[in-house]
């Protein structure tokens, strides 16, 4: 824009500030209207303000997939503990990437955080395992629960010899199935409608490669299987510390040991062959109410690999005797469930038994969203209760009036008069940027935190910078000799160059951080960009026209010595016009 | 009026004018001095670095009725590491305990609750690990360089190379300064602090910015006239945003002592207090080098330019006539020198023999811009 010929009559937008005024105006009083309408009078609060747990995890590198931590599994992974971790009733948590390879997990107040950690941190893992033996889980012990297969839980032995079971069981996968345990509230079967392609209907034998043998080697041949035994004998699954390792350091294809807890609440420990099927392969699985039975059920479907692996696996183990006829679902080395086999099943089925809707929804969830791409480990976790949360704010709002208040009475005493028009930028920029974070809660899911308020704080002084830019650029123009009206006209296309660039150069910082930075940091550096880009807006519609209309005051016109304009002793020189020197202000360049 | 003011109208009438170009030699050494304490400061005492780096637990309790000391030794007890307590302005405690995995971290806090007697939940802990700082401190760096080159781009566009270059070493000047101040006093070193250092970006640039603007202007057709050399436009820019920057510099920086203040006095150390720390000191360091380093640098960096040596060439000439005849153009005391430069009385000629030369005083003319 042309700076102003010496005539009074200012160009452009400048000669009607009143229309930016109002515009400013509506603007406000339509985001508090917004905020009002959408019931979200405050910003929506960080974990860090509100209490709450925030966890971030970091994907490791596992040993022989030196790439499986990109892009795609970073995702993968986000959607399966957001969906677990809300999956499990957890309402509100947050999870995200952050940067390549971290995962934040906000858990707000109110949830237990200690449960929602365990399953957020150290989930990761589901395998389908067969079943080679079932005990009760203390060492060494009778099963506590008369059982029709006592055999398998005496000697612990995985093996074919067991076969002191009984109950083949093969067509009815009624919920009172019983060999022991978990197992026996489960069976296994092709959903009533059978969507699945393959004969899932029948038993189909047929289909099946291998229907004979446990898929592990023969367990009595080797040293490996003795200590195995030795490891399951000794076993005491009531043991925290014991259940916790017993996943470890397990690879798909060894035979294992592991624990589950069955429907009684009691532990059961098994030994369980190489994985056959792992959680990759299910492609979804949910809990559902049987409406015509009237009971939980969970169903599954698997993906196109995970079918014909499956079907493998079942037609196999629906030939064997119980417990072998059961496969366990393994998630991070524990048996979540182990339902029996009554049939050969392909791409769906569903697993009935004695499930509450919670435990049926809980292994739907698990089953869908079990198999996370990598493994992570807790990299932090930080909980805060609400109310320390709220003193921090407290603080942090302290600070922020103790230094708005500071400003302002520097501004006052330094720019008497003109403060008013600081003051009242301020005020603007204070509601914008409320309105705007109050209303970036529901919008995008912006959180108050600790280093936002911070990075608001911080912002008032960029805020009050402009005014700053401004002010001294009209001082400079009366100290020219002219009067305050083309001086506040003249003042501007410099200034708002000045401004520009520097908010610039400002925003870029805020946006560089923004973009690769972690965590908390974020909030900060969203915060800086917003209140940066705001401080255009309000130079721009506010400041500037309430300028231009002070500037018709008596008050300022004239020189008040209140003003902050006063020419005298602003040191004006009185003989006005001057040639120009050799940097005749040009049109200034639009930053 | 106040003072400042003033002090305002007479830098704009040139009635007061401080040599920071023609003094940029001092202001350099002062500069490299700074810098390489601050670098030898790193090397001997290296950064103390936040438990984020060493991995550890920080755990804050509710008012109670427990010594300092005995909570120290049941996180001690309980870990079996060191741990440093501070009381908090709230009347609980802040419970630091570096090398903590999470089994340990777990007892310390039920320990903590027993001997506060208040319930486990009451207790907040932040748990890290060690790698978590390196992280946020790695991507402090990347975002480090993706903003240097950014920078540098976008002011070689808005200006030109040679600001966007002098604005760059202002820049590791500013982070290495304040970097040394963590090293020398020995604050400890939290990704709160590397936030802070990583905004201490944008803020000094961003009065190096205004700096390089109103220079941008000023030197605009400058080889049209023979009255003052780039030096002396640079100069005349600082001097002109002197008022500007002192105020920004004052205005920003009372936020941020808020901040501190109410951070350190009330909820003990911090990313509250760790962010305005490092700003605090940054903010300084920034006002500094834009005044001092990044413009004198520019007019350095330009003075090279066959143009700008043409023109020093004949605004020297110029004035050794002007002296030679005996004229001044000021009313301020003429005292023309031995080599016939007009120089203020208070400039010493030595230092503007070479570049810069100041202008005389209260120069009635040729004030306008």
């Amino acid at each position: 824009m042309a700076a102003p010929n010496r005539g009074r009559r200012p160009t452009g937008s400048q000669g009607k500030p009143g229309r930016a005024l109002a515009l400013i105006l509506i603007a406000m009083v339509a985001l508090t209207g917004g905020m009002f309408w959408a019931g979200q009078l405050t910003p929506r609060l960080g974990i860090d303000l509100a209490g709450g747990t925030t966890i971030t995890l970091e994907a490791k590198n596992q040993p022989g997939a030196p790439n499986a931590i990109n892009e795609t599994n970073m995702n993968t992974a986000v959607g399966i503990i957001e969906r677990r971790v809300n999956g499990l009733g957890v309402s509100e948590a947050e999870v995200q990437t952050q940067g390549d390879s971290n995962i934040i997990v906000n858990i707000p107040k109110g949830t237990n955080s200690q449960q929602a950690r365990e399953q957020v941190g150290t989930t990761a893992q589901l395998y389908f395992r067969p079943v080679l033996t079932v005990a009760a889980g203390a060492p060494n012990q009778e099963q506590p629960a008369p059982s029709p297969s006592p055999s398998a839980s005496e000697s612990g032995k995985p093996a074919d010899g067991d076969k002191a079971t009984d109950k083949p069981e093969a067509g009815a996968p009624s919920p009172s199935a019983t060999t022991q345990g978990r197992a026996v509230t489960e069976g296994l079967k092709a959903p009533a409608a059978t969507p699945s392609p393959s004969g899932s209907g029948e038993p189909e034998a047929s289909e099946s490669p291998a229907p004979s043998d446990t898929p592990a080697p023969d367990p009595s041949a080797d040293p490996a299987t003795a200590a195995l035994q030795k490891k399951f004998a000794e076993l005491d699954c009531s043991d925290d510390k014991v259940r916790g390792t017993l996943g470890d350091n397990v690879k798909p294809a060894d035979t294992t040991v592991a624990c589950g807890m069955n429907s009684a609440d009691q532990w059961e420990k098994y030994i369980l062959g190489p994985a056959e099927v792992d959680g990759k392969d299910v492609d979804d699985a949910k809990g559902e109410l049987d409406q015509q039975r009237g009971l939980w059920k969970v169903t599954m479907e698997f993906t196109d690999s995970g079918a014909k692996k499956f079907s493998t696996i079942t037609s196999r183990l629906s030939q064997q005797q119980p417990p072998m006829n059961q496969f366990a679902i393994v998630l991070d080395g524990e048996v979540v469930s182990a339902p029996q086999v009554n049939q050969t099943l392909s791409a769906s089925a569903e697993i009935t038994g004695d499930f509450t809707q919670e435990s049926a929804q809980n292994l739907g969830n698990i089953l869908s969203y079990g198999a996370l791409p990598l493994t992570f480990e807790e990299q932090s976790v930080t909980t805060v209760t609400a109310a320390l949360g709220g003193e921090q704010l407290q603080a942090g709002l302290i600070a922020g009036a103790i230094g708005l208040a500071l400003v302002i009475v520097y501004l006052v005493v330094y720019y008497r008069g003109l403060s008013l028009i600081a003051i009242l930028s301020l005020l603007a920029s204070a509601i914008l940027t409320y309105t705007l974070m109050a209303l970036l809660g529901p919008a995008i899911g912006f959180a108050l935190n600790l280093p936002a308020v911070c990075g608001a704080i911080v912002a008032i002084g960029i805020t009050a910078d402009s005014f700053i830019v401004y002010f001294e650029r009209i001082r400079d123009e009366i100290r020219e000799g002219r009067t305050l009206r083309p001086a506040v006209e003249r003042a501007w296309p410099r200034a708002r160059r000045t401004i520009l660039v520097s908010d610039f150069v400002s925003f870029l910082s805020a946006v560089v951080l923004f973009v690769v930075t972690v965590g908390k940091v974020q909030g900060f550096a969203f915060t800086l960009g917003l209140t940066t880009l705001l401080d255009v807006v309000v130079v721009f519609f506010f400041t500037k026209p309430l300028m231009t209309i002070l500037a018709r005051t008596k008050f300022f016109a004239s020189g008040h010595k209140w003003s902050g304009l006063d020419p005298k002793r602003l040191g004006a020189k009185p003989p006005l016009r001057r040639s120009r020197r050799v940097s005749v202000p040009t049109d200034p360049k639009e930053a | 009026m106040s003072r400042l003011g003033n002090l305002g109208a007479r830098l704009y009438r040139g009635e007061v004018g401080y040599d920071f170009v023609a003094k940029r030699r001092f202001w350099y050494a002062v500069s490299i001095l700074i810098t390489i304490t601050a670098i030898v400061g790193l090397a001997v005492r290296g950064l103390n670095m936040g438990i984020e780096f060493k991995g550890g637990a920080v755990f804050t309790t509710p008012k109670a009725e427990v010594s300092v000391s005995q909570a120290q030794e049941v996180a001690e007890e309980a870990s079996g590491h060191l741990a440093i307590v501070q009381e908090l302005g709230t009347g609980g405690m802040r419970i630091q305990v570096s090398e903590l995995d999470t089994a340990q971290a777990d007892r310390v806090q039920t320990e903590l609750a027993e001997e506060f007697g208040v319930d486990r939940e009451k207790i907040n802990a932040e748990l890290v690990g060690p790698s978590w700082g390196e992280q946020i401190a790695n991507k402090a760096w990347t975002g480090l360089g993706v903003f240097m080159i950014l920078v540098v781009i976008y002011l070689a566009i808005a200006f030109e190379w040679r600001m966007a270059i002098a604005a760059l070493i202002a820049l590791i000047h500013d982070i290495t300064i304040t970097v040394g101040v963590y090293a020398l006093v020995g604050l400890e070193v939290t990704p709160g602090t590397v936030i802070g250092l990583l905004t201490i970006l944008g803020y000094s640039l961003y009065d190096t910015v205004v700096v390089f603007d109103s220079l941008k202007e000023s030197s605009k057709d400058i080889t049209k006239q023979t009255r003052w050399t780039y030096s002396d436009v640079a100069n005349r820019s600082i001097n002109s945003t002197l008022v500007r920057s002192i105020n920004t510099t004052v205005v920003a920086l009372l936020p941020v002592a808020g901040l501190l203040f109410i951070g350190g006095g009330v909820l003990g150390a911090g990313m509250l207090n760790d962010i305005s720390l490092s700003l605090f000191v940054g903010l300084a360091a920034g006002a500094y080098s834009s005044i001092f380093i990044a413009t004198p640098l520019v007019a350095d960096l330009k003075e090279r330019e066959p143009q700008m040596k043409a023109l020093k060439k004949r605004v020297l000439a110029k004035r050794a006539a002007a002296a030679a005849k005996g004229e001044t153009d000021d009313g301020s005391g003429p005292d023309p020198d031995d080599d016939g430069v007009e120089t203020d009385d208070a400039a010493p000629a030595a230092a503007g023999a070479v570049v810069g030369q100041r202008r005389g005083r209260g120069r009635p003319s040729g004030r306008s811009r």
